[in-house]
């Protein structure tokens, strides 16, 4: 037992290594994966909205924009809080910074609620993939709302991985693992929900808005 | 040298871990990159031989024409099995993964990779990615049968388990993503003093470009995967065209990232081969900056070839050319590669130890590979040849006569400084003249067949082929042998072999100045590079000089 420990001791200097340019640059590569990931989404609802640009209009027009464009303000404002949380611990102000957190994290469930109603809303008029109604509507309609679901359920899929990561950053922030001196870990999450936010401002005009 | 005294001084990662645990814990929960990279070996390695096995089953199916040995679905789900072990779980993470993992960080003067517990969840992710194939292969519904490229609209249609086994495609890609990111921070981050990018050993300038692929291509699977299960569970219509979807949008999107894959795959080998050449022929790289830069050529191109697979599919005669024009390109940087190499031994003091003889075996195997994948780049014989034998011969050629080939280089190469241990040399030597033999007897009567008209994945055959797929088949069964001697002789190596000196084939790289095997954080103090990466005069001033 003594000897393992020696090992520990010894081998902690490795692992204390610390390089925050180097965790940053990890996060910027992942989040260029996931760029890409819906990349491939972006790519096929272009080429479907080439294809079938006048039953895209029709389609879109069914879509509720006040409930997007909350959304959309939800969001914009949950990046400012979680960036503003950031500022917050540089400065040492850990009290602000965990609120800045918790308003981040309230906002994303308020998205999460929007969502379910909106989905919930149009499953109940019989809008989803497979369904009868939706199979006699016009091919493109029926794109239009496959890639509905599929790109927004993959976008809600990341607002609540980004919430559970959230909240272990909340965690850490508490228990002064995350600190003034050492925060590449918030500012990465930080880094993730920009992203969330970011593919979301693509996804809102892209099936709410153009019409 | 004085072996005694080293061993009495420093302890060899074997002896030491980066954990609190004791025994198998101490390996499964190591964030050490050298034990992470044997973990992979072993998982690797097993695939490997099992798909291997795989293969020998079709090839004695395809014996004589008709029923042989099982029955037409078996051989669908054995065909699509073999490419998925061989292809997702082999050769895609293989080189990177296995000596990436262990030398990388060596090569550059780190003591580890930038995110050690990254690297140990990659392991794991990887893991699971492979359990997930196995519990596909069990559940009702049976083995997937699509081929490994499960194509649309078959792979909707079909009862098989494709969603599982698909999804542990995702899972793996998930894997090589993290790695790559890994790979990429660690050669920007970590490099000793010195080590600018123009002194790094070619092989990290292959694993650098490799990992760029595996995070721009990468992700596109990801979610074409993503579509194809949510087609099958909820029918969304995306690919499905009585709902307006579009199947050859399916084919587009697998192939923006199948075809930089098998970059993903050959890349790596051709960074060993830049090793083996040099240290074997005692004689700097030629053309060090033209192979480097072409490894990013390659991956830079490879990425927009991909619709060469798509020549018969009914998209566009001015896509056509543009992507056959495009993949002519792509077949310089090799050839730049392969030049340079011959250049290099050109008044070199070759020695023909092992890692040698496998590489001229890659070469000559790479070269065929190469230049009939021309032959299906271009336009008029593709039509012809498409989707025949020709197809899986070319790609057995520059995959397993490359990347395969080069894989046993790596373990010829760097099995003494993995394990300190020395194996049999005149076993080394049978093993890679009967691998050139069997190869060749396997693989090259596919060219002909292919020629001839025979399809791929046909479980039957006209007459007129037999005698040639007879020869396919004794081919296999031969290089079933030689894999049992090569295997043979490093697993016996590890128990009964020589104590393995710490640079048996003077080589100059950093990883030949450390120990064998090397300690835990690989130095004691983080060296400061001086000398150009092959530069042999450093042999001399060399703590560990020749032998």
């Amino acid at each position: 037992m003594v000897k393992a420990e020696t090992n520990i001791e010894l081998n902690s200097q490795a692992h204390v290594h610390r390089d925050d340019l180097g965790a940053r640059m990890g996060m910027w590569l992942f989040l260029f994966t996931e760029v890409l990931l819906f990349g491939g989404m972006f790519l096929v609802y272009a080429v479907y909205r080439f294809q079938y640009s006048d039953e895209f209009r029709l389609a879109a027009m069914e879509l509720n924009t006040g409930i997007g464009a909350l959304n959309t303000i939800i969001l914009l404002t949950s990046s400012l809080t979680v960036a503003a949380s950031i500022t917050a611990i540089q400065k040492g102000n850990k009290l602000l910074s965990i609120f800045l957190l918790i308003s981040t994290i309230i906002f994303a469930l308020v998205f999460m609620v929007n969502k379910f109603f909106e989905w919930s809303a149009k499953i109940s008029h019989g809008i989803y993939p497979g369904s009868p109604e939706l199979l006699e509507k016009q091919n493109g309609e029926i794109l239009f709302f496959g890639l509905y679901y599929v790109m927004t359920g993959l976008h809600a899929l990341h607002v609540i991985i980004g919430v559970v990561i959230l909240v272990f950053i909340l965690v850490f922030v508490i228990k002064n693992k995350i600190n003034a001196d050492d925060h590449v870990k918030l500012e990465n999450s930080g880094l993730y929900w920009h992203l969330v936010d970011l593919i979301w401002i693509f996804l809102f005009p892209l099936f709410y808005l153009i019409h | 040298m004085a072996d005694g005294n080293i061993a009495v001084a420093e302890k060899s990662f074997y002896q030491e871990s980066t954990n609190r645990y004791k025994g198998i814990l101490s390996w499964l929960l190591s964030t050490d990159h050298k034990r992470v990279g044997l973990m992979y070996l072993i998982a690797i390695a097993s695939f490997f031989v099992i798909g291997a096995i795989f293969g020998i089953l079709m090839r004695l199916e395809l014996i004589a024409p008709g029923k042989t040995i099982m029955d037409a679905q078996t051989y669908n789900t054995l065909f699509t099995l073999h490419g998925v072990l061989m292809i997702f779980l082999f050769i895609i993470p293989g080189l990177p993964v296995i000596f990436g993992n262990f030398f990388l960080p060596i090569m550059i003067g780190a003591r580890d990779v930038a995110f050690p517990r990254l690297n140990l969840l990659s392991f794991w992710i990887y893991i699971v990615g492979a359990i997930l194939v196995v519990v596909s292969l069990l559940l009702p519904g049976g083995p997937i049968d699509t081929g490994w490229t499960f194509y649309i609209p078959y792979s909707i249609r079909t009862s098989t388990n494709v969603s599982m086994a698909i999804f542990a495609a995702f899972v793996l890609g998930f894997s090589s993503i993290l790695t790559g990111v890994n790979f990429i921070t660690t050669i920007h981050r970590m490099r000793a003093p010195g080590m600018t990018w123009f002194k790094m050993p070619l092989f990290v300038w292959s694993t650098y470009a490799t990992a760029w692929i595996q995070i721009i291509a990468t992700p596109v699977i990801g979610i074409t995967i993503l579509l194809v299960i949510l087609e099958r569970m909820f029918g969304v219509g995306i690919f499905d065209p009585a709902l307006g979807g579009d199947p050859l949008l399916f084919q587009h999107m697998f192939w923006i990232y199948s075809h930089p894959a098998v970059y993903i795959m050959i890349l790596p080998a051709m960074g060993v081969v830049s090793e083996i050449v040099p240290t074997f022929a005692r004689r700097t790289i030629f053309g060090y900056k033209a192979i480097a830069i072409s490894s990013l050529a390659i991956a830079f191109v490879g990425y927009l070839v991909w619709a060469h697979h798509m020549f018969t599919s009914g998209i566009s005669d001015t896509a056509r050319w543009i992507f056959s024009l495009l993949t002519f390109l792509v077949a310089l940087p090799s050839a730049v590669k392969v030049f340079n190499w011959v250049a290099t031994m050109y008044k070199g003091s070759i020695d023909p130890k092992p890692p040698f003889l496998w590489v001229m075996a890659f070469i000559v195997l790479f070269s065929i590979g190469g230049l009939t994948g021309l032959v299906l780049g271009s336009l008029a014989t593709d039509v012809h040849l498409h989707d025949t034998y020709f197809v899986v011969a070319h790609f057995h050629y520059v995959m397993f006569g490359g990347t395969g080939t080069i894989f046993f280089a790596a373990l010829f190469y760097w099995f003494p400084k993995m394990f300190g241990k020395m194996y049999s040399i005149k076993w080394a030597n049978i093993g890679v003249a009967l691998f050139f033999i069997s190869f060749n007897l396997l693989y090259f009567p596919k060219f002909i067949m292919g020629y001839m008209g025979m399809p791929r994945r046909y479980f039957d055959y006209l007459p007129q082929f037999e005698p040639l797929q007879v020869v396919s088949t004794i081919g296999s069964w031969l290089m079933g042998i030689t894999l049992i001697i090569v295997f043979g002789n490093l697993i016996y190596s590890l128990r009964n072999g020589k104590k393995a000196p710490a640079n048996p084939w003077g080589g100059v790289t950093l990883e030949w100045h450390v120990p064998s095997p090397p300690p835990l954080e690989n130095f004691d103090e983080i060296p400061t590079v001086t000398h150009e990466p092959y530069d042999f005069s450093q042999l001399k001033e060399m703590k560990y000089g020749e032998g």
